[in-house]
């Protein structure tokens, strides 16, 4: 929390003034119950309509005075709890865009989505409130407490008993319903979840003919859900007439004993309705106190998830004397005897790889799931950092090497193609803003896209959905080839890049950037042996380690798990053996 | 289908459990606002006894509560008789105790009463909102199971799946808030003012001169800061949009050197968001201090004329008590009814697109249906069989093959080429245009699509599990299904060793988020759920490559098994599989391009061969 205090900081000024026009603001209502008193006790019980005019004055300048601070306070609150959040929102992705593969991962995406977005809009909803209500509840609660005192000790006991009963009242409803809240919570997830199976699995439903099996599911939970908030709802609405209920006995206690101690000539009339005012002031600030008990807890959740956030150091920076790279690479990337192992996990992932990509050829790697292919690939482009050995392009070490700059001399196809709301046109053009055209056509031809993209109506500048949702998987491999492409660098890593393609394609974008790239080195990760059968060299993987290196013809005889890769997608002449 | 998107943007996403406290913007506004209110209505009849004691209980409790400062003033002018009678003989005051607590004792009543009835009809409502809710849901459900497959593949999940929760919850909310509201609000209104007239016609006057100027305030403001609140969640959305799409690439923002556009793109948004965000909370932050110094003035305002009203002897302090607290509590019901118009609003356009979705057309009912062959050979024939999505745009035309008994069948061509159509129209999830589809000699149009259905055992790419253990996905072909024959069937399928590694074996809960099973993995549980289904036919979808090589070579294995004695339909990308079909179907841009064999095909020199030919060019 205490990196959330620090973006805090340029408006403690504006807190100061926020708190004294707080403490205007509660010293006018509790002056005004004042006036109205002695407009009853001098003005009217003893016929004097120049007190009840001047004290009427009195009261309608208190009022303005107290309505210009409620408005600049309105002013005030707005600007700190948007202006802070603002700032914590821009750090938070500042933040978050320096992270590493490493940092990223250890959150998960969707998991720093929301504490982009809903932790901070709650922060900032909740601020806003307590802006308004933290320092003027306990100013009012305890003013209205002291002022009724003053008025009549002896009746103190009456505004007690009535924050008792309010504050058990309430206490006794949390008790009761807050760990049904969560139940509830978890149903309308469940109906939800399941509404959804019973969507995305329409066809598997009508398959096996379980329509009325799923139905009678989800009517279980729809029922349970009517139930819980049957109850809940019966609960809760008791508040309202309680409350109600708690006042209207608390004002008239007012009365009823305050008749006696008139009687007794200890209070005067007109006290008796500034002291129904305390009465419902003091309910009123406790009322509030309790949301700020309620709400506080919730905000803390979010502040510390996002201070969480911002705590958190990218672990991979750029070095203070970094070493230059020559407009022009020739791009040999060499790894040497690298291990890598994911952070706060003991498990290697990658050990002792050693090998060179040269230029003018195609590396490709192969290997099951999980036996790090992907993860070799992010490595060049220090999406993560080796944890032992080094990787060199053209002989330097990449952690010498700026980020942005090592980045710009590789082309990277993920191997989950996704692409930006924008245009074809802006999505190829991503690692290469001021191409022209002629850059983009040429990129999206090689990559065998061009053709469906005359075939869009507005070619170049036909837009693309938020993650592309607009074209179909296949085209949207192409596209991400193309925009790696369009940054004509040295080097290219293809991650699983084809596997959306069909063959035909898959062979004619190989063919196409084999004559295009011909200077550049290419590393392919791929699962279909079709895709890297013709490589110049082939890196075997299994669990982590290099198990063979070779071009097809080698491996398929030396090396055991290539082949029985290469057995279950080919048939044996097309192997190549006999 | 595959362009089909399952998950809702973040933008769309609710603000949170906060949400209610922030001013809304421009309400929804429904199409059809009175056919809507009918249907809702509608939906309420059956419990139109309790809705007139909810009326009763509100009124009864209304009342009381118009009543109780009335007499909480009576008191006071008691104790003012009693100061008055002892100035008169000079005396301290001289109050009638008794007076005094026979009027608290009804004071007592009245709340106790009011409180009651208010309770009552709160209790009563709630039971019937949540009874409607209940119907809601149960009809959506129950709609999903009658509509067309059609409807599924033009609309996206989240959109149906947020009738269930968001609409519905909109509807539940706000019928439990407003149909009391209406009623409470109105007697409340004319309630006070009643007694305000009969207290004193001259306070009355200020106390509505005061009304319409903070009404004519408020509207103002409203209007302002609907503006900029409508502003604030355009900039909402669009910074929650920039955040998903940034963060879900981080990888290709990061390669690309994306950063400093992203968050230069971002901080654009977020100055945006703030200009319009802080004049939002500001503006709609004025309504409350403006309702209190008006309501003040009215208060100051009162307490002058009525001084001086009282000093005249024209009424009494008791009165202007009363009086005070009948004009702070006339601005709640008066805000309510203001408001009440466009909760109104947003629960009809919430209902509309509930309505809607119920009113779709469903798939028609069978009538006279041919009962299915009880043993099943597996001869499928199509006959001139044309089919399109689109009614104008046939993709299938005049299609025609004959499959023999215990025949496979590959279907094959590029990505997009539309496989799926022919899973669609066997599986009868969409009817064909013309010509027929008969299964041993019995055309499927004129059996039960359940009956047709139960012919086939499916196992697609796009595994669907549910929420619930192995054993249950397993056995969802066949509910009635023992341990020892799920355990069976996971062993055809190769499935019995991963699931036996997993803590809890069989009973091991699949969620959305269990990432402990690989895609692979899931194949394999469905296709031991198709294996226990024991359907005389099969449809199968090949795994491509987003599966690792043993696995699949498992999932082969395990298909080749259940396909074996069986008629069956294989979406092909193994060329294996292609070559030892005795059909392949060759498919491009819908339609149904060439069939034969293998050999057939490649001497033929079409579509297949060329398909085929590709994937060995030398590059």
């Amino acid at each position: 929390m205490k990196n959330l205090a620090k973006y805090f900081k340029p408006y403690i000024v504006w807190l100061i003034g926020l708190i004294i026009l707080i403490w205007g603001q509660a010293y006018t209502n509790l002056t005004l119950p004042d006036y109205m008193s002695k407009i009853v006790s001098e003005g009217i019980m003893k016929k004097d309509l120049a007190i009840v005019w001047s004290n009427g004055i009195q009261m309608l300048l208190l009022t303005l005075f107290g309505g210009l601070c409620a408005v600049a306070i309105g002013f005030i609150a707005a600007k700190i709890s948007t202006g802070y959040v603002k700032k914590l929102r821009e750090a938070i992705f500042i933040k978050i865009e320096q992270f590493s593969l490493n940092e990223f991962n250890s959150y998960s995406a969707s998991s720093l989505i929301t504490r982009s977005t809903n932790d901070m809009q709650q922060l900032q909803t909740v601020l806003a409130m307590m802006l308004r209500m933290a320092f003027l509840a306990p100013f009012m609660g305890v003013g209205s407490i002291i002022k009724a005192h003053q008025l009549a000790p002896s009746m103190s006991w009456i505004v007690y008993a009535a924050i008792g009963a309010l504050v058990a009242l309430i206490i006794m409803l949390f008790i009761v319903v807050i760990p049904k809240f969560t139940i509830i919570q978890k149903l309308v997830d469940k109906l939800s979840l399941q509404a959804r199976e019973m969507l995305t699995g329409v066809r598997v439903i009508r398959a096996y003919n379980n329509d009325d099996r799923q139905q009678a599911k989800f009517n279980q939970t729809n029922l349970e859900s009517t139930r819980l908030n049957v109850f809940v709802n019966r609960v809760m609405m008791l508040m309202q007439p309680a409350m109600t209920l708690i006042m209207g006995l608390a004002s008239m206690a007012v009365v009823w004993f305050g008749a006696y101690m008139i009687s007794d000539g200890n209070l005067q009339v007109g006290s008796l309705l500034a002291l129904m005012q305390y009465v419902m002031q003091t309910i009123m600030s406790f009322l509030m106190i309790s949301m700020i008990f309620i709400m506080v807890p919730r905000a803390a959740v979010s502040g510390r998830r996002i201070g969480e956030v911002l705590n958190t150091n990218p672990s991979i920076s750029d070095p203070v004397n970094p070493t230059h790279l020559p407009a022009k690479i020739n791009g040999v990337v060499e790894f040497k005897d690298v291990n890598f192992g994911y952070k706060g996990s003991k498990q290697q992932v990658l050990s002792h790889i050693s090998f060179t990509a040269e230029p003018g050829q195609t590396t490709a790697i192969i290997g099951g799931t999980g036996s790090g292919k992907s993860t070799l690939l992010n490595l060049i482009p220090r999406l993560y950092d080796v944890t032992a050995g080094s990787i060199t392009i053209d002989g330097v070490d990449i952690r010498n090497i700026k980020q942005a700059e090592l980045r710009q001399h590789i082309g990277y196809v993920p191997q989950k193609s996704s692409l930006f709301s924008g245009t074809v046109g802006t999505n190829i053009a991503y690692g290469k803003p001021d191409a022209d055209d002629k850059e983009l056509n040429k990129a999206a031809e090689i990559a065998q896209a061009s053709s469906f993209i005359k075939g869009l109506p507005k070619k170049l500048d036909n837009p693309i959905a938020q993650a592309g949702n607009n074209v179909s998987g296949g085209q949207k491999q192409r596209l991400s080839i193309a925009r790696a492409l369009a940054k004509q660098s040295q080097i290219y890593l293809f991650d699983d890049s084809f596997s959306a393609l069909d063959f035909k394609t898959d062979a004619a974008l190989r063919k196409a950037l084999n004559q295009e790239l011909s200077a550049a080195t290419l590393i392919i990760v791929a699962q279909r042996i079709s895709t890297i059968m013709q490589a110049d060299k082939i890196i075997v993987l299994d669990d982590g380690k290099i198990v063979g290196i070779g071009t097809h013809h080698d491996l398929i005889r030396t090396s055991k798990v290539y082949k029985e890769i290469a057995e279950s997608q080919l048939s044996a002449a097309e192997l190549g053996e006999d | 289908m595959d362009k089909k998107k399952t998950t809702a943007p973040v933008g769309l996403r609710g603000s949170g459990p906060m949400g209610g406290v922030r001013m809304g913007g421009t309400p929804q506004k429904p199409k059809n606002f009175k056919k809507t209110m009918k249907k809702i209505i509608g939906y309420l009849r059956p419990f139109w006894g309790r809705l007139v004691l909810v009326a009763i209980s509100a009124i009864i409790s209304t009342i009381f509560a118009i009543a109780s400062p009335k007499v909480l003033g009576n008191m006071t002018t008691e104790i003012v008789n009693g100061i008055i009678r002892g100035a008169m003989i000079h005396k301290g005051p001289d109050i009638n105790f008794t007076n005094v607590a026979n009027i608290g004792y009804w004071l007592i009543g009245l709340y106790i009463v009011s409180a009651l009835f208010s309770y009552l009809q709160s209790w009563l409502m709630t039971t019937i909102t949540q009874k409607v809710t209940y119907q809601f849901r149960r009809q959506i459900s129950e709609k999903i199971a009658k509509l067309p497959l059609k409807y599924f593949d033009k609309h996206e999940n989240g959109e149906i799946v947020s009738h269930v929760t968001n609409d519905i919850e909109t509807i539940s909310q706000n019928l439990n808030q407003s149909m009391t509201q209406i009623i409470t609000s109105v007697i409340m209104i004319v309630g006070i003012l009643g007694m305000m007239i009969s207290i004193s016609w001259q306070l009355t006057i200020i106390a509505l001169l005061v009304l319409p100027t903070s009404m004519v305030l408020i509207t103002i403001i409203v209007k302002r800061s609907q503006r900029y609140y409508d502003r604030q969640q355009a900039a909402l959305g669009e910074i929650d949009g920039h955040i998903d799409e940034m963060f879900s690439n981080h990888a290709i923002v990061r390669t690309f050197n994306g950063e400093g556009r992203s968050i230069h793109k971002f901080n654009t948004i977020n100055q945006k968001l703030y200009n319009s965000g802080w004049k939002s909370q500001f503006l709609s932050g004025l309504m409350m201090p403006i309702m209190t110094f008006i309501s003040n003035l009215g208060y100051v305002g009162v307490a002058v004329v009525g001084g001086w009203l009282a000093i005249n002897g024209k009424i009494t302090i008791g009165d202007i008590q009363a009086f005070i607290q009948y004009m702070n509590q006339f601005t709640q019901p008066i805000s309510q009814t203001a408001n009440i118009a466009n909760v109104l609003q947003a629960t009809a356009a919430a209902a509309e697109r509930v309505f809607n979705f119920l009113d779709q057309p469903e798939e028609a009912v069978e009538t006279n249906t041919v009962a299915a062959p009880k043993i099943i050979n597996g001869e499928v024939i199509l006959k001139n069989v044309s089919f399109g999505y689109d009614e104008n745009q046939p993709i299938i035309k005049h299609f025609s093959t004959h499959i023999k008994p215990k025949q496979s069948v590959a279907i094959v061509g590029p990505t997009g080429a539309g496989k799926t159509t022919i899973v669609n129209l066997l599986m009868r999830f969409y009817d064909i245009d013309s010509g027929s589809i008969t299964i041993d000699g019995i055309d499927t149009a004129t059996m039960k699509r359940k009956d047709v259905r139960q012919m086939f055992g499916m196992v697609l790419q796009d595994t669907w599990l549910f929420q619930g253990t192995i054993a249950e996905n397993i056995a969802y072909g066949k509910s009635d299904a023992t341990r020892k024959e799920i355990i069976a069937a996971a062993k055809a399928a190769h499935a019995d060793h991963f699931i036996k590694t997993l803590p809890k074996g069989y009973d091991t809960i699949i969620s959305e988020t269990a990432d402990s099973i690989s895609a692979g993995e899931k194949q394999l549980l469905t296709i031991a759920r198709a294996i226990l289904a024991d359907a005389p036919m099969l449809i199968l979808d090949e795994a491509t490559s987003s599966v690792d090589t043993r696995t699949e070579s498992l999932i082969q294995s395990a298909m080749d098994k259940l396909s074996h004695g069986r008629t069956s339909f294989v979406i092909a990308h193994r060329l294996s599989t292609i070559r030892n079909a005795d059909v392949i179907l060759v498919m491009r841009d819908g339609n149904i391009v060439e069939q034969g064999t293998h050999n057939e095909l490649l001497q033929q020199h079409g579509y297949y061969a060329e398909l085929y030919a590709s994937q060995f060019t030398q590059v």
